[in-house]
């Protein structure tokens, strides 16, 4: 196992731990119109992911930063390559943000629901774009010799990678109902708890169909599980944990339920990364152009540099995070002092 | 237009916009500790209701620098995918670094910080602020970091083999510590103080002038100002000074066109206005003999270089480095003088509460410094041109080679459009803000502070505190 390869699996863990945080707030965005009808339901909605959504954000800048440094080249040709989707990102990640903030600022109605739209809008948006952007990865992407590839935005909307888009915007929100389920009382909770059991039924048949058109369409990224049994353990891991967050959700347990539901979205994550390993940015024009692990990368006393850098770092990340999770455990309370 | 003139624009326009938040976030964050401290110390609640007022403002800010910093992470590899094939070696280890020391810090303790008012006690709210402040300068290190290597490159090697070329590591501490790089984050740091501090000044000052929060306002003015005039004084001549000094020893070609310099000069000029003709090579304006030789080698006979000896090396815009950094100077050291006179007006028999001038004059300091910071950024940034890696790699082949110019065009008009919506709605929002002014405490505390947890101890030994009020 050589750094390249430590490192790969380091960046697979980043990108699912940002899933799993961002993923759950992007879910209670996504849910806010459909489920929260007052103003006070929507600022428990917004309140509960209120002091955590920035330190969950950061996973995703953190992963940029990452892959930037680790495998440049990849880095470099999948944002250039796929330049307007990943403005798109931008746009819905500011509009995200400053409507969070900007919501609960004045108390006119209007002005309420307006960001409220672009909250739920955007968060749906972000869901969207991130699942498309990894159909894209899964499916392979034209690039050049010189590692170059553009798709344009319409290049990138191929039904598969719609596809995914949609399953990773009912993954988010399933997980964000089921956090939510944490954070809400009364009648609202109730509301919810009718709410996610169908969310799960529908993200387990679009998670299905992805498994499928995979399996018909994109072999190379199901041929590592024809050729090795152990890896199968991880998707058949990651459907374990979806029917153990259905079982608790069920019981009542939602922390439970909670805990399963990230590890789905983990799991699934890395049984993705196992599939494309050893590349990263598989290409449709030539194999030989494929961007991997190993010709992608950075040298190796960078990475060594990267990694003692990430061994000091993430051991205060996951304090930080366990503290803030833990200061604001509990149900949600509505004051004067919040969104 | 091709896609590497839209590229240098949008990055531009992009930077410049995110880079009116950063200072304030670290120099009002500095100014919210001061505040804090006061609160624990003397237990007076008039820093406690400053705290909950500023530390809104701060949430306001925060939101927007985090809002528009993603989006400089991306347009490395979006618009500068050649730039960052050649420096990801190098650079790209520091931005990772900046997000797991620096935002994790922030974005953990921010929570705490903006809700901790009724859910800490007041060293445990302080220390949280304190630490998203720390995190804050901690984020401004590790950029400036980066951007030093690229003003003044070392500890790399070009490797080339296999294609493409770039820039490989050879001594990790050489590439933290360029030579540009201390010198560059203490004037960064004096400069951010100095907008923060500003910011305080302008908003009681404001306060002052219409008669509003009259004792809130003296007070937090009585704070405010003595720091201002010290930051404003060490940043330009002590910090501003030094980086003279280091851009004179590792850019002279930068120096040179600062001044509008074209030929050598022993005792050479420098210029308080001027207009530099870039088709005749000449400057004309008004200058100081010799200040120049004396600011940059502190000899006034010394020889600086023009930028006629560097030739052929290719130069920045000339004139427009020269106005920015003009700005700069001129600007940055009115505040010095606006200061002072402020502070002597209150000396004297405390009459700067009277005097709507000065006052007046003191609410336009945060407009000042925020311009002034912004022009000495974009000194170094334009002086560093046609170069994206100084004397390595030009800006003009760092581009992106795919990315067509019509996809750049439709992503600036969304940023302009974005961003004009954005500021239109940060001005509305902190004016709101300003306008409707500190709290009483009553209405801010749902908790009464001696009931919030005070220690770690505390904080994990209790119950969840309850804010047992109806929602507005």
């Amino acid at each position: 196992m050589t750094l390249n390869d430590v490192w790969f699996a380091l960046f697979i863990l980043i990108i699912a731990g940002y899933l799993i945080l961002d993923g759950f707030d992007m879910g209670v965005g996504i849910l806010l119109l459909p489920l929260a009808q007052t103003d006070v339901e929507r600022r428990t909605f917004l309140n509960s992911i209120g002091p955590v959504w920035d330190g969950n954000e950061v996973w995703l800048i953190l992963g940029g930063g990452v892959l930037f440094a680790v495998f440049p080249l990849a880095y470099a040709s999948l944002f250039s390559g796929m330049y307007s989707a990943f403005m798109l990102v931008l746009l819905v990640l500011i509009l995200r943000t400053v409507a969070l903030e900007f919501r609960s600022k004045e108390t006119s109605p209007r002005w309420r629901s307006t960001w409220d739209v672009v909250f739920g809008l955007s968060s749906l948006g972000l869901a969207l774009m991130l699942g498309l952007a990894f159909g894209n990865v899964v499916s392979g992407l034209p690039v050049d010799a010189n590692g170059n590839f553009s798709s344009g935005l319409t290049g990138l909307l191929t039904p598969f990678a719609l596809l995914v888009g949609v399953t990773t915007a009912a993954m988010f929100s399933v997980q964000g109902g089921i956090y939510l389920l944490l954070k809400t009382e009364g009648e609202l909770n109730d509301r919810i708890a009718r709410t996610v059991p169908r969310l799960m039924v529908v993200f387990f048949s679009l998670n299905t169909l992805v498994v499928i058109a995979m399996v018909l369409f994109h072999q190379e990224i199901t041929e590592r599980y024809t050729t090795d049994i152990w890896p199968v353990i991880f998707p058949a891991a990651a459907l374990a944990a979806l029917g153990g967050s259905w079982l608790f959700v069920r019981r009542g347990e939602a922390f439970k339920a909670f805990l399963c539901s990230s590890a789905t979205i983990g799991l699934l994550l890395i049984s993705g990364g196992i599939g494309l390993y050893p590349n990263l940015i598989v290409s449709t024009l030539d194999p030989g152009c494929s961007l991997t692990v190993y010709n992608a990368a950075s040298a190796e006393n960078t990475l060594e540099v990267a990694l003692i850098i990430a061994l000091i770092g993430i051991p205060f990340v996951l304090l930080y995070t366990a503290g803030v999770y833990y200061i604001f455990r509990g149900k949600t309370v509505v004051d004067h002092h919040g969104y | 237009m091709d896609a590497e003139t839209l590229s240098r624009i949008q990055f531009a326009l992009t930077i410049s916009f995110h880079f009116i938040f950063p200072p304030l976030s670290m120099g009002l964050g500095l100014m919210l500790v001061v505040i804090g401290a006061l609160y624990v110390r003397t237990k007076d609640p008039k820093w406690r209701r400053l705290s909950f007022f500023w530390v809104k403002v701060y949430g306001l800010i925060f939101a927007l620098g985090v809002a528009t910093g993603v989006v400089q992470e991306f347009e490395f590899g979006t618009n500068w995918a050649e730039y960052s094939r050649f420096v990801g070696n190098v650079f790209g280890s520091l931005l990772a670094a900046e997000g797991v020391f620096a935002f994790f810090l922030e974005g953990g303790f921010l929570g705490l910080m903006l809700f901790g008012g009724n859910r800490l006690g007041p060293r445990l709210w302080l220390f949280s602020i304190f630490m998203v402040v720390f995190g804050a300068h901690f984020s401004a290190l590790w950029i400036v970091m980066a951007n030093s290597w690229m003003q003044t490159p070392a500890g790399y090697t070009i490797a080339t083999d296999p294609a493409p070329a770039r820039a490989v590591m050879t001594n990790f501490w050489e590439v933290v510590f360029t030579p540009s790089f201390i010198p560059r984050i203490m004037h960064v740091f004096m400069a951010s103080w100095t907008v923060g501090a500003a910011l305080m000044l302008s908003v009681s000052s404001w306060y002052i002038f219409k008669k509003r929060h009259l004792e809130l306002a003296k007070s937090n003015l009585k704070v405010a100002l003595p720091l201002f005039i010290f930051f404003a004084f060490t940043n330009v001549a002590v910090f501003g000074a030094n980086q003279a000094v280091e851009v004179t020893q590792n850019q002279p070609l930068k120096l040179a066109s600062m001044e509008g310099l074209y030929q050598s000069e022993s005792c050479a000029r420098m210029y308080l206005v001027g207009w530099v003709d870039e088709t005749t090579q000449t400057t004309t304006g008004i200058s100081i003999p010799c200040l120049l030789s004396w600011l940059a080698y502190q000899d006034t006979s010394a020889t600086v270089a023009g930028i006629d000896s560097f030739a052929p090396a290719p130069t920045p815009p000339i004139n427009l480095e020269f106005q920015v950094y003009h700005y700069m100077i001129m600007v940055g050291s009115a505040l010095i003088g606006i200061g002072l006179l402020g502070g002597l007006f209150y000396l004297w028999k405390r009459r700067l509460f009277e005097s709507r001038l000065v006052l007046s004059l003191l609410v336009l300091t945060v407009f000042a410094a925020e311009t002034t910071i912004t022009a000495g950024w974009w000194t170094a940034e334009i002086g560093r041109q046609p170069w994206i890696v100084y004397d390595v790699l030009k800006t003009a082949d760092g581009v992106s080679p795919l990315v067509p110019a019509y996809e750049v065009v439709f992503s600036i008009i969304m940023f302009v459009g974005t961003y004009s919506l954005l500021f239109v709605l940060f001005l509305y929002l902190l004016n709101r803000k300003i306008q409707a002014g500190p709290e009483e405490l009553e209405e801010v505390e749902t908790v009464a502070v001696g009931n919030l947890p005070d220690t770690f101890r505390d904080v994990f030994r209790r119950q969840q505190p309850r804010a047992g009020e109806e929602p507005p």
